[in-house]
């Protein structure tokens, strides 16, 4: 027994992540934190793409089911859960069984590499990019086996198209993610790093985000990754294999009830997946802004208020809102609820203030926050652009995004080359 | 990963023979693992069950008509396949037999980190020209692809 | 876990052996064209495991790079191995390969 209490002591005093400790049981603690977390996320996002997206139709969103909706996504996932489970009659059983699957898996063990912090991700491969970028190119794999397991033409047609798609977009990604993995072997050694931790390491390093490096260069790419990002996820204005309009749902029409929530579950997840390796790549992973620049106790205790004051904010704006209630005694609850989550809200940044959490919570915090900014976007272009026509989308992926990834390939590993003659002739 | 294979060879339906072989290919990408190989196995993920086996899935969705499933699996030249398989099979034994203690014991592996800049100075520097004949090599195939799977030339 | 079986390189070559007789199963007695393919593949990944395999015994990474350039070869033929599938197929509407017997007299 206390060996066991031993074991789990022994990982706390080390600065490692507990894959590289080869401590199981914390890594398994990692993982169901990672879990959990995403899960609320994926929540969070329902509700918020839902309102942010009536806000920017000039029209509200859900407003009944709990105080502003928050008790909308709840009420969405009970319903999903108690819907009737239909399977075609002439469907693959064992495909049809398998596809949810095998999507939710591809973009749920993404997350294994992805960085919170310098020793905060449940492992640190030394190949996390390609790693990456693999287990999200299997996905494709689950949206082809769905697609022909409902045995009807519009999910066929949808399942190509969309895979067809992904597969387009993962070279342009491809190409984007090695030149900034290339900025990380602008270092003494010149050597670079495929792990994930070291990325954001050497950026940390070379005082400078990636995104702003050898600008226009960092920035180019950076564009180039969130246009084939959004694609690859199959979101707007790229969802020409899923839009209601179009094919009434692409490869998940014939999936109903708890199939349809672990597609949908998965296409929240791999969204959050390919925005934080965006993060990670270009826009300084955890590091707070101007990590070196600002580098005084005084701007690192300004920087450490900011979790708390967040929180806080929000409780701010519950409470308002829930001061704006109209004064009918039929939206009493509405208007409890809505103070009732304000004031766990407040008390969340009030612990957050607190400094032994606020260290610990800082560096998740950031990559959180930035991570949330991507998910924000997402849902603006949703609202805003109209969607690409199928040969257009293709045409993009491989007549523009192309050349631009292997042009600015080039141009990066050119002018590294030239810093590196210039500086250490 | 020899159940995958089996599955592969044996069954029926098209489709589920490239389930089959994804899931070998994704767990010789973990032997790979074992072996201290991690860029080929990143590489295996990537190319092979990313990027082949949904070629495969397209060309057998494009291909495959009901009525292949219903057929015969085994073709018509089987008896000779089974007998040239199974001289393979001896082979094998004779060879495993003969030259079970030529190999050393494993030594304990070394953790290094750096595998995949080692590889890569390896390529590209001592096979740099295997390197260039590769990429001809694909841009002579997608060339020779897109040919023969256009209706008109 | 004195017990404990070492994996030495004589147990991968065995596995990769008897992938590589699989393939040859595969190649030699199915009947559809596309599980040929995805028996060769079989074959190739063999292959690979042997390379890989030895690579590690001999401590090089010799035997890594030729298994990725192994890895690459595989790819481009499978793509004009399909290819030439999808043409027959448009003429002869089969994908049986005992019919692929055009030269036949």
């Amino acid at each position: 027994m206390g060996q066991i209490v031993r074991y789990i002591q022994s990982y706390l005093h080390s600065d490692l992540t507990p894959g590289a400790a080869g401590n199981m049981f914390w890594a398994l603690v990692y993982i169901m934190l990672v879990f959990v977390g995403l899960s609320v996320a994926v929540i969070a996002m329902n509700w918020l793409e839902r309102k942010i997206l009536a806000h920017m139709q000039v029209r509200l969103g859900p407003m009944r089911v709990g105080p502003h909706g928050l008790l909308q996504p709840i009420a969405d996932a009970i319903k999903l859960l108690l819907k009737e489970d239909i399977m075609p009659a002439e469907a693959d059983g064992l495909i049809f069984w398998v596809a949810p699957f095998v999507v939710v898996l591809a973009a749920f063990t993404v997350f294994v590499v992805v960085p919170f912090g310098p020793t905060h991700a449940i492992t640190d491969m030394n190949i996390g990019i390609l790693f990456m970028l693999g287990v999200s190119s299997l996905s494709v794999l689950g949206i082809v086996m769905a697609g022909w397991a409902s045995n009807s033409h519009y999910p066929l047609i949808g399942a190509l198209r969309s895979s067809a798609q992904m597969v387009s977009y993962e070279v342009a990604m491809g190409l984007a993610v090695v030149s900034a993995i290339l900025m990380t072997s602008l270092n003494a050694e010149g050597t670079g790093t495929l792990s994930m931790i070291g990325i954001v390491q050497a950026q940390q390093a070379q005082h400078e985000w990636f995104i702003f490096k050898f600008f226009p260069l960092g920035l180019v790419a950076f564009f180039i990754f969130a246009v084939a990002m959004v694609a690859e996820t199959n979101r707007a204005p790229f969802d020409l294999a899923e839009a209601e309009s179009e094919l009434t749902a692409g490869f998940h029409t014939e999936y109903s009830g708890f199939r349809w929530s672990l597609f949908f579950l998965a296409e929240y997840s791999a969204m959050i997946a390919v925005s934080s390796i965006a993060v990670t790549l270009w826009l300084g992973g955890w590091l707070r802004p101007f990590p070196n620049l600002l580098s005084n106790s005084t701007w690192d205790r300004v920087f450490s208020l900011f979790p708390g004051v967040t929180f806080l904010f929000f409780a701010a704006i519950c409470f308002y809102n829930a001061a704006r209630m109209p004064k009918h005694p039929l939206f009493r609850i509405q208007t409890v609820g809505l103070a009732g989550f304000g004031i766990v809200l407040g008390l969340i940044g009030v612990i957050l203030f607190i400094p032994v959490v606020s260290i610990r919570v800082q560096d998740i915090f950031w990559f959180a926050a930035k991570v949330a900014g991507f998910m924000y976007m997402y849902i603006w272009y949703r609202g805003t652009f109209p969607r690409y026509r199928f040969d257009q989308l293709m045409q993009m992926g491989w007549k523009v995004l192309l050349p631009m990834g292997l042009g600015v390939l080039v141009l990066t590993a050119s002018v590294a080359l030239l810093q590196e003659k210039l500086w250490h002739p | 990963m020899l159940i995958g294979a089996i599955l592969v060879i044996t069954r029926k339906n098209p489709v589920h023979s490239a389930l089959a072989l994804i899931v070998t290919l994704l767990a010789q990408a973990s032997i790979y693992l074992m072996l201290y190989a991690p860029f080929v196995a990143g590489v295996q993920i990537i190319l092979y069950a990313g990027g082949i086996m949904v070629l495969f899935l397209f060309v057998i969705m494009l291909v495959s008509i009901d009525r292949s499933v219903k057929e015969r699996q085994l073709n018509s030249q089987w008896i000779v396949g089974m007998i040239a398989a199974t001289a393979l099979g001896g082979l094998f034994i004779a060879v495993f037999m003969k030259g079970k203690n030529i190999f050393p014991e494993h030594a304990l592996p070394v953790i290094e980190n750096d595998n995949t800049q080692k590889v890569a100075t390896m390529l590209y520097g001592q096979y740099m020209f295997a390197f260039e004949i590769a990429s001809l090599l694909l841009l002579v195939a997608i060339i020779g692809a897109v040919v023969m799977a256009k209706k008109r030339i | 876990m004195e017990s404990m079986l070492h994996i030495t390189t004589l147990h991968y070559l065995v596995l990769g052996a008897a992938l590589f007789l699989l393939g040859v199963i595969g190649v030699l007695t199915r009947r559809n064209v596309v599980i040929v393919l995805m028996s060769i593949e079989l074959i190739l990944n063999a292959v690979n495991l042997n390379l890989v395999a030895f690579s590690r015994m001999w401590g090089g990474l010799h035997g890594q790079v030729f298994a990725i350039f192994v890895i690459t070869d595989a790819a481009a033929e499978a793509a004009v191995g399909l290819g030439i599938l999808i043409a027959f197929f448009r003429n002869k509407e089969t994908v049986n390969i005992d019919e692929v017997n055009l030269l036949k007299w």
